[in-house]
């Protein structure tokens, strides 16, 4: 089974499109230990796509900063998630793939996750693709102050607010285990 | 109050009234514990002015956001009203984020060199 949430575009992998894929395999590494790589990893996507970004004046050199910035925050948002949410990190990748086109990167994340909190993601998902984003950030704030969580619950907000990410997410069965659902979430930046 | 760190560094000096924050902030929700204290502690030591240099903070992830904004919604409650934030026009995303800052305490002054 498969179900898709906002306007979802399969990753482009032919011979004549220019991507980048990063493959984390299962580990049993702990959490504290693996968080590094996703600092390492974002940047190193962000440096990669300056290359595929030439400028020659000043307003595409502010722009070519923004999309680099805005590719390395989201990368690292993204990944955070993935390792944070992923279920059983000894038997389940994570994946990483960035899509570059003539007017925007494409970045997916994908992982597995527990499948008993699906209904209960989707339905915060779709709070973000159909609500104010910034008047949800600002009410999360005052959750966080309140309740002292440790998971800020900010991530998606400040993707959408600071860097105009789209997102849209797909989430599939796993074939003989009912117990995970493999998520992949999609972002576009332009 | 410090904490020195390869990758970022958090230091208040009391001569100046500074909160000095530096390097990439990319860690875990419980990691910025540490860092919350030492903004608490500030904050509710009430000082009449306050400045927050993050003109070398790279970058911030989202549980950054949430530490930096929580420690703004504690000056407003102390009502510490006269804080400057000076940031970097060298970093794109400081310009976004932190105007979250001034949503949160208006008299807040916003300055970017």
């Amino acid at each position: 089974m498969m179900q898709i949430l906002g306007d979802f575009i399969e990753r482009d992998t032919s011979e004549n499109s220019d991507f980048l894929m990063i493959n984390f395999s299962a580990t049993s590494t702990p959490l504290k230990q693996r968080w590094r790589n996703n600092g390492l990893s974002a940047d190193f996507l962000a440096d990669y796509l300056t290359t595929f970004f030439p400028c020659d004046d000043d307003k595409s050199l502010q722009q070519r900063t923004e999309l680099k910035e805005g590719v390395n925050f989201v990368a690292n948002e993204l990944l955070e998630n993935a390792m944070k949410f992923n279920f059983s990190a000894s038997k389940y990748p994570i994946r990483l793939f960035m899509g570059l086109e003539k007017k925007q990167i494409l970045l997916y994340v994908s992982n597995y996750i527990d499948a008993s909190v699906v209904n209960n993601w989707q339905y915060k998902l779709n709070e973000i693709l159909r609500e104010d984003t910034h008047k949800l950030f600002m009410e999360q704030l005052i959750k966080n102050d309140k309740e002292q969580k440790i998971d800020s619950g900010l991530g998606y907000l400040s993707m959408i607010n600071d860097w105009n990410a789209k997102f849209a997410w797909k989430f599939e069965s796993v074939k003989d285990d009912e117990n995970v659902q493999k998520v992949t979430v999609m972002a576009q930046l332009s | 109050m410090e904490i020195i760190r390869d990758d970022y560094q958090v230091q208040f000096n009391s001569d100046n009234n500074t909160v000095l924050c530096s390097g990439s902030f990319r860690l875990t929700g419980s990691e910025y514990g540490p860092i919350m204290e030492i903004l608490n502690t500030v904050a509710d030591e009430q000082p009449e002015f306050l400045i927050m240099d993050l003109t070398a903070l790279k970058f911030l992830n989202s549980s950054g956001i949430n530490t930096l904004c929580k420690f703004v919604m504690r000056l407003r409650k102390n009502n510490i009203s006269t804080v400057k934030v000076v940031g970097s026009n060298e970093f794109a995303w400081q310009k976004k984020s932190l105007a979250n800052f001034k949503k949160l305490l208006p008299s807040l002054e916003l300055e970017f060199e």
